[in-house]
C-alpha cells in the first residue's frame, strides 16, 4: 500500500471462519439465503478457495459450484457457477448478484432443478469470514526492496494485495501494479502483474511468477 | 521453538504469528480439560501451551478432577453427543453437576480468557459472573446428531459462553452465540510425528515382536467401541484371503475412558489364534506410535463415529496411505481417491485395503498428496494462528478488524 512518502507497506489479511447456522437443502433455499446473508458470507464462499489452492488439488472454484455439482448432483449448474470469476467483480454486491443470476436463470430454464434436494447432512452451510488486516514488517522504497519483501511475506499478504485490492478499492487493479505504476513509473511491469491469473497458479507459483516478472527488469 | 517450524511452513507465516501475538501481549489464557494424557485434546494442549507462552501469552492449563462415577457419566454424555443410545439417569446428572461444582471451587477461573475443552468441565462457566472475563467453549465432538435430552441439558450452560469453537461446519448446532470453525492439528516436530530413522523403526518393531516380513495394516486408537476395532479385524480377515499381511491394533487408555478395558477384552478374544494379529496395549510412548505408523503399509481408521480423527492426520503426514471411514472430520482430511480412500462398511474397508496393498504406485501417490494436504491445512502452526485470531476476536465485534 502506498504511504505518503511513496513507500509500499506489505499488509496481510488473515481469516477466522464463523458458522452462521444458516443452511440450504435446495436451490430455492439457497437463493433466499443468498439475498440476505451478510457480505462476509459471500466473500467467504467465493474467495477462501483461492488461498486454499496451494498445491495441485481438486479444489472447487467456489463453494456454490462444488455444492451444486457434488451434493445437488447437477454438473451443469456446477460448471456454470464455477465459470464465474469472483476476482473480476469489484464489489461483493456484484458477486452476490452474479451468483443469484446464474441460479435464477438455471431454475427458469430447467424444470428438474426445482425438484432437486440434497441428502441429509449435505445441506449448504453458510460460513462467514472475520478478517484481520495488519501491516507486516516489510516496507519497500524501490524495486529491490519490493522484491525482497515479496520474497519473504506470507502468501496471505500476496493475495491481499493482488486480489482483495479490487474489493477494497472497488476498481480493477491490484496494489502491486498500482504502486509500481504510480510510484516507480513501471507501467509495463504493472500491466504484466495485473494480467496474472490466479486460477493457473498455485500459491507459491503465483509468488514465483511475480518475482520472475520483476527480476527480468532488474 | 516456533522458529523451528520455518523450514516446514515458511518464514512469512512465522512472522505473522509473532505479529498477531504482539496484540495479545500480557493476556492470560486458561485452558481447562479433563485429562492430562491420552486423546487428541491433551495432545494438542501439550504442544500448544509452550508455543503460546513463547509468543508472550500467559497460557495455563488446568485439569479437572473426578471419580470413576463422574467419568462413567462423562463417557455416556460423550457417546450421547455423538448420537449413540445412552441413558443418563437423574442420579448420573447429579454426579456430573456436583463434580462440576467441586471443580469450580478448586479451580479459580481468573484468566482474561477461559478456554474450556469439551463437556466435562462445562459447569465451570458458573464462575463467569465473578470476573468480567471472556469464556470460550471448545467442542471437539460432532454434536450434529446429539441426543436431544443430553444436548438440552448442556445447552443452558453453553449459551452463557462468549463463543464456541467446532472442528467442522457439520459438527455444530444452532446456538445464539458466536460459533467459530477451527480444525485441530498435529505437531510435525513432536515425538509422535517427527522423522525417524529406519533403525529406530526396526528397533520398535523388534520390541513388540513384529517381523517386518509382510505388509502391515495398522489402526492406532483407544480401545473404544466407536473406533470399531472388531470391524478392523473382520476387514483384515477378508483381505488376508488374498494378500498375506499382518494387522496391528495399537492403543492406549485414557484416564477419562472407563470403557476401554471391556473393548480390549473383546478384541483379544476375536484376535485369538491368528499370530499375524498384534494387539498392542501401548504405554504413553509417542516414539513407539510414530515408529509403528511409519512401519505400516496402510493405516486404517474405521471409526463408527469420530471427532476430527487426528490419527488420520498423523498417518497422512507420514505419507502412509490411509483407509478411513467417512465419518466426523475424516472427509475434511481425505478427499476420496485423492488423499486416501474412504469407506462406509467392513466390505468397503476390505476392498480399499486390497486396492492399496496390491497397487503400490497408487498407494504412494495418495500418501504424497495426503502429506501435502496436512502441511497446508492441519499443522499446529495454522491452529496456533487461528487461536490467536480467536482470542483477538473476543475484543472486537466487526467483520473486518484492523490491527
Amino acid at each position: 500500500m502506498n504511504t505518503t512518502d511513496n513507500s509500499f507497506i506489505f499488509y496481510s489479511r488473515l481469516h477466522l471462519i464463523e458458522l452462521t447456522g444458516i443452511k440450504a437443502s435446495n436451490l430455492s433455499e439457497l437463493l433466499e439465503h443468498l439475498r440476505t446473508v451478510p457480505g462476509s458470507c459471500i466473500y467467504h464462499h467465493t474467495h477462501h478457495f483461492i488461498q486454499r489452492h496451494q498445491y495441485l488439488s481438486p479444489e472447487p472454484a467456489n463453494d456454490f459450484a462444488y455444492w451444486a455439482s457434488e451434493s445437488l448432483g447437477d454438473k451443469q449448474l456446477g460448471e456454470e457457477l464455477a465459470s464465474m470469476d469472483p476476482i473480476a467483480y469489484p464489489t461483493i454486491r456484484l458477486i452476490r448478484e452474479a451468483v443469484i443470476e446464474i441460479i435464477e436463470k438455471a431454475l427458469a430454464s430447467r424444470e428438474r432443478l426445482k425438484k432437486l434436494t440434497v441428502p441429509e447432512n449435505e445441506e449448504f452451510t453458510f460460513l462467514k469470514s472475520t478478517s484481520f488486516i495488519f501491516p507486516t514488517q516489510y516496507v519497500a522504497h524501490n524495486l529491490k526492496e519490493f522484491i525482497e519483501g515479496l520474497s519473504n511475506v506470507s502468501i496471505s499478504s500476496i493475495y491481499y494485495h493482488m486480489f482483495e485490492a479490487r474489493l477494497r478499492l472497488e476498481r480493477l487493479t491490484n496494489d502491486f501494479s498500482n504502486w509500481l505504476a504510480s510510484s516507480l513509473n513501471e507501467k509495463q511491469l504493472a500491466l504484466k502483474i495485473a494480467r496474472l491469473d490466479p486460477y493457473t497458479h498455485t500459491a507459491e507459483g503465483l509468488r514465483a511468477a511475480i518475482l520472475k516478472i520483476l527480476e527480468q527488469k532488474q | 521453538m516456533i522458529n523451528d517450524y520455518e523450514s516446514i511452513i515458511g518464514k512469512g507465516l512465522i512472522d505473522e504469528l509473532w505479529l498477531l501475538a504482539e496484540h495479545l501481549k500480557g493476556k492470560s489464557v486458561q485452558n481447562i480439560n479433563s485429562t492430562a494424557v491420552g486423546g487428541g485434546v491433551a495432545e494438542i494442549l501439550n504442544r500448544m501451551i509452550p508455543l503460546l507462552r513463547e509468543l508472550g501469552i500467559d497460557a495455563k492449563w488446568d485439569v479437572i478432577k473426578g471419580g470413576e462415577q463422574f467419568f462413567n457419566v462423562t463417557k455416556k454424555i460423550h457417546n450421547a453427543l455423538h448420537g449413540a443410545p445412552e441413558e443418563i439417569s437423574s442420579d448420573m446428572w447429579d454426579v456430573f453437576w456436583t463434580t462440576g461444582e467441586q471443580n469450580s471451587k478448586e479451580i479459580p477461573c481468573t484468566a482474561d480468557i477461559v478456554f474450556i475443552h469439551d463437556p466435562q468441565p462445562i459447569a465451570l462457566i458458573n464462575q463467569k459472573d465473578v470476573k468480567n472475563n471472556k469464556w470460550i467453549w471448545r467442542c471437539h465432538v460432532d454434536v450434529s446428531h446429539a441426543q436431544a435430552i443430553v444436548w438440552e441439558a448442556l445447552r443452558g450452560h453453553i449459551i452463557r459462553y462468549d463463543a464456541t469453537v467446532f472442528s467442522a461446519p457439520s459438527f455444530s448446532k444452532p446456538l445464539p452465540i458466536k460459533q467459530f470453525l477451527i480444525q485441530p492439528s498435529i505437531d510435525p516436530l513432536s515425538d509422535k510425528n517427527k522423522e525417524l530413522s529406519r533403525d529406530v523403526i526396526e528397533e520398535v518393531l523388534v520390541l513388540y515382536g513384529i517381523k517386518n516380513d509382510k505388509p502391515i495394516i495398522t489402526q492406532v486408537s483407544r480401545f473404544d467401541s466407536l473406533k470399531d476395532p472388531l470391524g478392523v479385524i473382520e476387514a483384515y480377515k477378508r483381505v488376508k484371503r488374498y494378500v498375506d499381511c499382518q494387522l496391528i491394533l495399537a492403543g492406549g487408555t485414557a484416564s477419562d475412558d472407563p470403557e476401554s478395558a471391556n473393548v480390549l477384552q473383546k478384541v483379544m478374544l476375536r484376535a485369538e489364534g491368528d499370530p499375524d494379529i498384534h494387539v498392542l496395549l501401548l504405554p504413553q510412548n509417542d516414539i513407539h506410535i510414530n515408529a509403528i505408523q511409519r512401519a505400516s503399509s496402510v493405516i486404517m481408521q474405521k471409526s463408527l463415529r469420530e471427532g476430527f480423527g487426528l490419527t488420520v492426520t498423523e498417518a497422512l503426514w507420514k505419507g502412509i496411505p490411509v483407509v478411513a471411514s467417512a465419518v466426523g472430520g475424516i472427509p475434511l482430511q481425505i478427499k476420496h481417491k485423492f488423499h486416501g480412500l474412504l469407506c462406509n462398511s467392513i466390505g468397503g474397508a476390505a476392498l480399499a485395503l486390497k486396492q492399496l496393498l496390491q497397487n503400490q504406485e497408487y498407494a504412494k501417490k495418495l500418501g504424497e498428496n495426503g502429506r501435502e494436504h496436512v502441511r497446508q491445512n492441519f499443522l499446529v502452526t495454522r491452529h496456533l494462528k487461528e487461536y490467536l485470531l480467536l482470542f483477538l476476536s473476543l475484543y472486537h465485534t466487526e467483520d473486518v478488524i484492523k490491527l
